[in-house]
This record gives structure tokens, C-alpha cells and sequence, in this order.
């Protein structure tokens, strides 16, 4: 059987622990851990734990003998009817938009297409339970919707998209018609920079089951050093597992602290003191400028400071690429930042203008979010994924007036070191931060973020039941810093600059120009430098 | 009628049998100012956003001065996690838990599965014979208490000493009657006599220690340190309490519930998966807590177009908040193939019920059992008196008639 558990809505109450301690289990005060896929005699066990979760966030595969919901009502609208949908991408949003497409009434033909070989799964687990050992890469699997009745195009990689004949065109040659297409391609670990050293036999990096496999089997195998390239989420999960696999590990990151890109410098130093406490060689403000081999094999990096370390196995956690490449050409707005689309999750075409019949959702879509100023955000979040799903679907059958705008805050977690880190809002869009309840000292803790006097962001440390709360302040453009008075105080003076990093690199690589005089003559154009 | 009246009417036992129909009423109020400075919210999403604020407090210490004679802190002795909040809550409790539940213990709870089943069979063995029983006597009262009793390690002879005093503590506790200041004071008296006693308990414990919770508090020293004594015997006494006057109400109220959707009760009898729903949904339709410890604001808290001032107490009403049509879809039935059930029968938050694993386990096997076991039961009175309790609210006797008993 499958499960997966929607970490964004839990709280860790740990009442699925009690009932099936078989499948979850508690790793620290909050986090929780589990086997997305059980073994059929915890079938009881974990339909108590989904009835008993009080936020509802366990997803249970339904049973070929549970009653299935009955036919998809069709409507008497055209193209819910007889519409052709294509979604490119067949991870967690694509699967998602299938099922929400079909769950609200589209009876026409569905065809998802994806890269991957396999069926879809669940990437959060596999920089946690994955590596760890505790259950293996192809154990990840999403449970499966019941019955879509979809065409599924599996290690079929679309490579191209030609707008005015409305078609995705195939790696195979062939090309599927749409009359709505939904983009959710994802993204991919970005490589190490350098080829031939990215070939070195123990060079890693991590986003697919098969990095996963290939990373579990080398920390399972040896008792080596292991060099983590950069302090990121994925970078510090790792390292987190490393230890917990007792393996010695450093991690360079190249800012002044782990997690700094997302939460900013003042967070990041607890998370680098989280690190440290945990026994990683943490080397801040170090980047590695060479990764070298003998016979193919890696044997030692050398860092900016001059230090060399001997390693066989190295990973590389420098964060994602956006799958766009299939899009070069097509007229869509979508470059190294991803596709840009409307807070209805439309795609913008490269002048700016928004299509009606291209969606995009999840990691490769850009969405503006009116909560912050409009800005155009990518949000590489599970949830995130989700949502947009959800909401591309619903818009693909509603007219004008029906459609969803996606307002949801982005929330996001992380396990690492026994401490469940979760945030709301977008941390990085502040000036200042406050630790307001808890103790940084005891990794137990709330920050709250806030930008020219009102709150935008939330992070907490093994404080994730408060969470609802600093979200709705957010949603109230409530006050910064707030002047409340709470339960555990952290009996913090006052707000410090909250040390973000500037919003860069985003268009690495592409540039747009305008060209023509007449209004009716002007067009964008998007220019490639390099990739 | 003024939210005053229609709150005083829910605390008054004579509509202690159907407070629904009040609880709609008070609902179109989502928080009510009352007359004496108190408040009380009954819709669901604002219980669940005051459950998760961090200005609400547990502590009844935080009172405004003229509140605090209503309800004054137990002097001298360490108070109880229910009463208290983080940091303090959170260090005790998870002392607790270290003996109860994961991280420590993940496989108490489930690994007490054949034992309840044994358990609840003895019980219904034992009114095998007769052809009319009253279901509180007979299994809804004592299973939970053997229960809770093997698992702190308390005496189930010393049962009718602190059924007593349990009693009097828990009859006095919720939103209060006109009786302040003696109710109080029964309850003090009460709750240093259950005291005394599990202090003793203790005492003995401490020099020869079992494999039982209470053992576990006294001689664990845990990462951070150990609960004191006194901390020992104020987890304890709460556990008890809690443990056994909580879930008597929840099997109670399921079997009345079921008795009245006879239609339930027999898919029950081939669909054993069922009862995991059937018990959800009674803690949404019938829960056994109606009113959770009084919370205190720590600041001036505005909710929906409500202010409640610093200092003032707010009573959670979870039942009505269970019913709101905001949050769930025909209410007013009962359902148990709801999906996605939220329902707040144990709270929510930090505070959310610490044996509500064991109560879920304890009322699906005794539901399971009796439905299963009992030939054509049916309910002699309806409705059923109740205990006086408006918080702690569930039938007194449950008299069902049955024309026998299957093995």
C-alpha cells in the first residue's frame, strides 16, 4: 500500500505514531518520519492513523475493494466534455491536476507525459528516510489517484511545444494535440560545474530515486569523509543524515551561514550552530574550487581557503535548475526563472500577455503573489506544488469569472537533526527579524520576519503548532515587529536586520530585449547567453 | 434570549441531555462577551484559531485580579501541565510522554490492544446472564479505570477511595454555576486528598519501582532532568482524573448514539474496519469533553469583531464548535464515513489531549465488542440521565435491554 503525508498541514501531534508505530515514527520533539510504502499487514494500523490525524494530512492509496467514488459527472459544457488535455510533467503536480481535473467534472482525454521512467513519487523523503536507510528509493511512490482513466507517457520526454498548431511535440517524434496544456516539468539538481570533474566516480547530486539509490548505496558503503557542496535544505539534509549514519561530513557553503538563501543570516547562524552541535565540520564562506580525481575516481576537493580535504564522495547540493529547455522557441515567457504565468496560474507569453489555454504549476511556474508587492515568485515548495495544481485544474474548466487566483502563503519544511524547521510566508522578503517565542539556544523557537513595519514570513523550530497563527498575522498585514504578548516568550529586545540576501540570478543566462517602434510592432524577445 | 442566558441555560443540568439546539443558538454570537467579563466561542474556526494563538494562555494565574477568586490556582502544590503553558507545559509533558507515547514509548499504546480486548470481554462475560444491563456499571466506567490503573500503576482495589474524589473534582470543573466559592472549596478539599494518596503511592514506588508510569516519572532523570516529586503527583492525579471520568463518556455516548442509528450499529456488526469511523465521528457528534480547561488572554485578543481584553477567561465550546455548518456538511447527522474528519474532541494545540491514542483504542474496542456481542440491544430510557457535568458531559446510566450475549 501507499501513504504519503502531507507534511505541510502537520503539526506533530504524533497520534499516527501511536496508532501505527510500525510506519511513523517521531525523529526529535517534532519531526516525524515514515514508509511511504507499508507492507499490506499495516493496512489496519494505518487507516487508524489517517482517521486518527487531527489535521487530516495522511493521504492513504484507497483499496481496489474500499467503493469508489462513482463517474465523473459530465456537464453539458463542450470542452469538459470532449477536451483534450495534455500535462507535460507527471510528478506531484502533474498527478495532482490530473485527479483535481477529473474529480471536477472533465470527462475528455487526459494524457500525462514524463521523463521518468517509473511512476510518479514523492521527492521529500528521499534526502530523509531514502538516505537514511530507512526505506529504499523506489519506496516513495505517490499513492495512485483512483482510476484517471489517462493516457500515461512515461520516459517520454517532451521536447518540444508549438503554440499555434497547439501541440507537444515528443522526444519519440510524435506529437500530442491539446486543447489546454498544463506545464509542470519541474526542476533538476543543478550539476557540478565543471564536466569532467562531475564525471569523477563519488561525485553526487540529488533530486531523483535514482540519485537517491546511487547516494543511499555510497553512504551505506563506506565510513569515509563526505563533502557536501553547499548549506541549502537538500545540502543540509544530507549532512544531517550523514550523521545520523554516524559518517563524518563537511559542508561548504559559500554564504555566511546554512539555510541563508531562504531565511536570511540571523537564522541561518542557528541553524549552523544546529549543524555544529550535531558534529558537521561546517566551513562558511568557503566555496570548493576543485574536485579531484585518480583513475576516475574522486579522491580529494580542494576549498577556497587553500585547505584540501580527502574525500571519496562528494555532493553536490547547489540547488535547482528549471526544466524549460523544451520551451526554447515556443513563445511562452519562460527562461532560466521558469514560466511566468498570472496569479491563475496562466503562462504569460514572452511579450507579457497571458494565454488562455497554458497553465503552469509547481516548480517551474512563476507565479506574481499579490502579498508581496506583486513580485513574481518561484516557489520550489511541496504545498506550493499542490496548490498550483489545484488551482491550474480548477481554471482549465471555469470560464472568466470562476477562476482561482492562487493566494496561498507558502509554507515549507525541512527535517534535519531531529528539529522539524518549517516556514510561512516568504522569509526572504523582509528587513528585519525577531525571534518572538521559544529559545534559539534550545532549537525550540519562533522568528517572525517583517518588511517596512509589517509582518511577512515566519520561521519556526520545532514550534510548528503556532504556525496558523503567524500566518494569518501575515495574511493581516499585522504589524512588524508585533508587540503581543505570548505564551514562552523569547525575551528578545528588539528586531534585527534580518541579513537576506539580495533577490539575484534568477535571469542568469537569459535576457529579454524589445524590439520595434509601433505599438502594434513591439515584441520581446528572449536572448540566450549561456547554460 | 442574551448570550448570558442562553450560556447560563447549557451550564443548567436540566437541558444537559440535548444542548445542540443552544449551542446554534450560540453560535450566531461566534465569541460571546458574557455578562460576568467572561467569554465564550463556539464556531470552529475560531476555537481552532484560539487554540493555536500564542496569546492564550492555560494558566489561570494570568487572570485579571478580579477574576481571580473564581477560579484561584491550587496553592502550594506543582500544577498540573494542563494548567500550565510552554515552556513549562511542554518540559512536562514531554516527561510524561517519555513513558506514554514516541518518541520514548511508540509501541505502549498498541501493545496494549490484546489486553483491552481481554479486558472488555470479562466485562461483557460478566452480564452474559442477565437480560438488561446498565452499560455505565457494566463496561463504560470500569474498563477505562482497570486501564488507566495498570498503566500508571495504581492499585484497581483503591478504585472507590479516589472514584470519589475524582468525582468531586471533575463535577466542579467547566464554566461555572452560582455556587463559586464552595465548589472551590469542595474541590481543593478533594483534589489534596487525591493527592495525599498518590503521593503515598509514590513513596512506595520510590523503593520499589515497577515497570508502571508512575515508576517511570520517579526514577527516569531524562535528558534534562527529572519531574519532582510534587510534579510526579500533580502528573499522576491529572492522568488519573482525566483517564477515567473522559473516556466512560465517550464509550457511553457511543453506544447511545448507536443505539439510536440502529441502521450504524448493524453494518457495524459485519464491517469491524467501521468502528475506526464510527469513534471519529462520535468524538465530532457527541464528545466526551464539552468545555476544555479555561484559557486566559495574555493581551487584548481581537477575534472575528470581538476584543477580548487582557485578563478576561474563555470557555472553548468545543461541542458546538464540532457542529459549526461553517466547517462541516450536515452537521447534525452522524456519519461515520465522513472523510477528512477535523473535529476538535480532543482540542487542538499543545494542549491536545495527552491519552487520546488510549481513548480512541479504548472506545473502538469497546464499541466493537458490545456491538458485536450484544443480541438486539435496545435503550430502556431516552434520553438517558446524565452526570452534572456540562463539561465533562455523558450519561449517567445507560440501561440497555438485549436478549442475550454472543461469545
Amino acid at each position: 500500500m501507499r501513504v504519503v503525508v502531507d507534511l505541510t498541514r502537520c503539526q506533530g501531534y504524533g497520534q499516527c505514531v501511536f496508532m501505527a508505530p510500525e510506519v511513523f515514527s517521531m525523529n526529535g520533539r517534532e519531526a516525524l518520519a515514515y514508509d511511504p510504502a507499508p507492507s499490506a499487514d499495516q493496512r489496519q494500523n494505518v487507516l487508524r492513523a489517517a482517521a486518527a490525524c487531527p489535521v487530516q494530512a495522511l493521504h492513504v492509496e484507497r483499496n481496489a475493494a474500499d467503493p469508489e467514488p462513482g463517474p465523473y459527472p459530465a456537464d453539458g459544457d463542450g470542452f469538459r466534455r470532449d477536451g483534450r488535455v495534455v500535462i507535460v510533467g507527471s510528478s506531484l503536480a502533474g498527478t495532482r491536476a490530473a485527479a483535481v481535473l477529473r474529480g471536477e467534472g472533465f470527462a475528455g482525454s487526459l494524457t500525462l507525459v514524463g521523463d521518468e521512467p517509473g511512476e510518479p513519487y514523492d521527492r521529500p523523503p528521499l534526502s530523509k528516510q531514502v538516505l537514511s536507510g530507512r526505506v529504499p528509493a523506489r519506496g516513495t511512490a505517490l499513492p495512485r489517484p483512483p482510476d484517471l482513466d489517462a493516457v500515461w507517457l512515461r520516459g517520454t520526454p517532451a521536447t518540444g511545444l508549438d503554440l499555434d498548431r497547439r501541440r507537444v511535440i515528443l522526444a519519440d517524434g510524435r506529437d500530442l494535440p491539446f486543447d489546454r496544456l498544463l506545464i509542470a516539468t519541474g526542476t533538476r539538481a543543478r550539476p557540478w560545474p565543471d564536466p569532467a570533474e562531475a564525471a569523477l566516480d563519488g561525485v553526487c547530486t540529488l533530486r531523483t530515486a535514482q540519485d537517491a539509490t546511487v547516494l543511499r548505496r555510497r553512504l551505506a558503503s563506506g565510513d569515509g569523509r563526505v563533502l557536501v557542496i553547499g548549506g541549502g535544505f537538500t545540502g543540509s539534509e544530507i549532512a544531517s543524515v550523514c550523521r545520523e549514519l554516524g559518517r563524518p561530513v563537511t559542508v561548504a557553503e559559500r554564504g555566511p551561514a546554512p539555510l541563508v538563501g531562504a531565511f536570511g543570516g540571523v537564522v541561518g547562524a542557528i541553524a549552523a550552530d544546529l549543524q555544529r552541535a550535531h558534529g558537521v565540520d561546517l566551513r562558511c564562506g568557503i566555496g570548493v574550487t576543485a574536485l579531484e580525481g585518480e583513475d576516475g575516481r574522486l579522491r580529494r576537493a580542494r576549498l577556497s581557503d587553500g585547505d584540501v580535504l580527502e574525500v571519496d564522495l562528494a555532493v553536490a547540493a547547489l540547488g535547482a535548475v528549471r526544466n524549460v529547455e523544451w520551451l526554447e522557441g515556443s513563445g511562452l515567457a519562460a527562461g532560466p526563472w521558469g514560466v511566468a504565468c498570472d496569479a491563475g496560474c496562466r503562462a504569460f507569453d514572452i511579450n507579457g500577455l497571458v494565454t488562455d489555454d497554458v497553465f503552469a504549476a509547481g516548480d517551474v511556474a512563476r507565479l506574481p503573489h499579490p502579498v508581496y508587492e506583486y513580485q513574481f515568485l518561484a516557489l520550489e515548495h511541496w504545498g506550493s506544488a499542490v496548490a498550483q495544481a489545484e488551482v491550474a485544474a480548477h481554471n482549465m474548466l471555469s470560464g472568466q469569472t470562476h477562476r482561482w487566483p492562487h493566494l496561498a502563503l507558502p509554507v515549507f519544511w525541512s527535517t534535519q537533526f531531529g528539529v522539524e524547521i518549517k516556514s510561512v510566508g516568504v522569509p526572504t522578503f523582509a528587513d528585519e527579524v525577531i525571534i518572538v517565542q521559544g529559545s534559539a539556544r534550545e532549537f525550540r523557537f519562533v522568528a517572525v520576519y517583517g518588511y517596512r513595519g509589517r509582518i511577512t514570513a515566519a520561521v519556526t523550530f520545532d514550534q510548528g503548532m503556532w504556525l496558523e497563527f503567524y500566518q494569518g498575522l501575515i495574511e493581516q498585514a499585522a504589524p512588524f515587529p508585533p508587540r503581543f504578548r505570548t505564551v514562552d516568550p523569547a525575551g528578545a529586545a528588539c528586531p534585527v536586520p534580518a541579513q537576506v540576501p539580495d533577490r539575484v540570478g534568477a535571469t542568469h543566462g537569459a535576457t529579454v530585449v524589445v524590439t520595434g517602434h509601433d505599438p502594434a510592432e513591439r515584441r520581446a524577445w528572449l536572448v540566450h547567453r549561456s547554460r | 434570549m442574551t448570550e448570558s442566558q442562553v450560556f447560563g441555560r447549557i451550564l443548567d443540568r436540566a437541558g444537559r441531555a440535548d444542548p445542540y439546539p443552544l449551542y446554534a443558538e450560540l453560535r450566531k454570537t461566534p465569541v460571546a462577551a458574557l455578562d460576568d467579563g467572561g467569554y465564550v466561542v463556539s464556531t470552529y474556526r475560531e476555537i481552532v484559531a484560539l487554540l493555536h494563538d500564542p496569546r492564550v494562555s492555560s494558566d489561570r494565574r494570568n487572570l485579571a485580579e478580579h477574576f481571580a477568586d473564581r477560579e484561584p490556582a491550587p496553592p502550594g502544590r506543582a500544577p498540573a501541565f494542563i494548567v500550565v503553558d510552554p515552556p513549562e507545559h511542554d518540559r512536562l509533558r514531554g516527561l510524561a510522554m517519555r513513558h506514554f507515547g514516541p518518541p520514548g514509548s511508540p509501541d505502549l499504546v498498541t501493545g496494549l490492544r490484546p489486553e483491552l480486548t481481554a479486558i472488555v470481554t470479562e466485562l461483557i462475560d460478566a452480564i452474559a446472564g442477565d437480560r438488561r444491563a446498565d452499560i455505565v456499571e457494566a463496561v463504560a466506567y470500569p474498563f477505562p479505570v482497570t486501564v488507566i490503573c495498570r498503566i500508571l500503576g495504581v492499585p484497581r482495589e483503591d478504585e472507590p477511595r479516589f472514584h470519589a474524589w475524582s468525582t468531586e473534582i471533575v463535577e466542579s470543573f467547566g464554566p461555572g454555576d452560582d455556587h463559586v466559592a464552595q465548589r472551590v472549596r469542595r474541590r481543593e478539599r478533594a483534589a489534596e486528598a487525591l493527592g495525599d494518596y498518590v503521593r503515598g503511592l509514590a513513596d512506595a514506588r520510590r523503593r520499589d519501582p515497577g515497570r508502571d508510569l508512575l515508576s517511570g516519572l520517579l526514577t527516569d532523570d531524562g535528558p534534562d532532568g527529572g519531574m519532582s516529586m510534587e510534579e510526579v503527583v500533580s502528573t499522576v492525579t491529572l492522568l488519573l482524573v482525566a483517564g477515567h471520568e473522559t473516556t466512560v463518556n465517550l464509550i457511553a455516548n457511543g453506544m447511545l448514539t448507536l443505539l439510536r442509528h440502529p441502521e450504524v450499529l448493524e453494518r457495524m456488526r459485519h464491517e469491524p474496519g467501521l468502528v475506526v469511523g464510527v469513534v471519529e465521528e462520535l468524538l465530532r457528534y457527541e464528545p466526551p469533553v464539552h468545555f476544555p480547561a479555561t484559557r486566559v488572554a495574555l493581551d487584548d485578543i481581537t477575534i472575528g469583531d470581538t476584543t477580548i481584553p487582557r485578563g478576561a477567561p474563555i470557555v472553548l465550546a468545543l461541542a458546538a464548535g464540532n457542529r459549526d455548518p461553517d466547517h462541516v456538511r450536515a452537521p447534525e447527522r452522524f456519519d461515520p464515513c465522513r472523510e477528512a474528519n477535523e473535529h476538535l474532541g480532543f482540542g487542538g494545540g499543545v494542549h491536545y489531549c495527552f491519552g487520546a491514542p488510549l481513548a480512541r483504542l479504548e472506545a473502538q474496542t469497546a464499541l466493537a465488542e458490545l456491538t458485536r456481542r450484544l443480541r438486539d440491544p435496545r435503550l430502556v430510557a431516552d434520553p438517558p440521565p446524565y452526570r452534572p457535568s456540562s463539561a465533562l458531559r455523558g450519561p449517567r446510566r445507560l440501561l440497555v435491554d438485549y436478549d442475550g450475549v454472543d461469545p
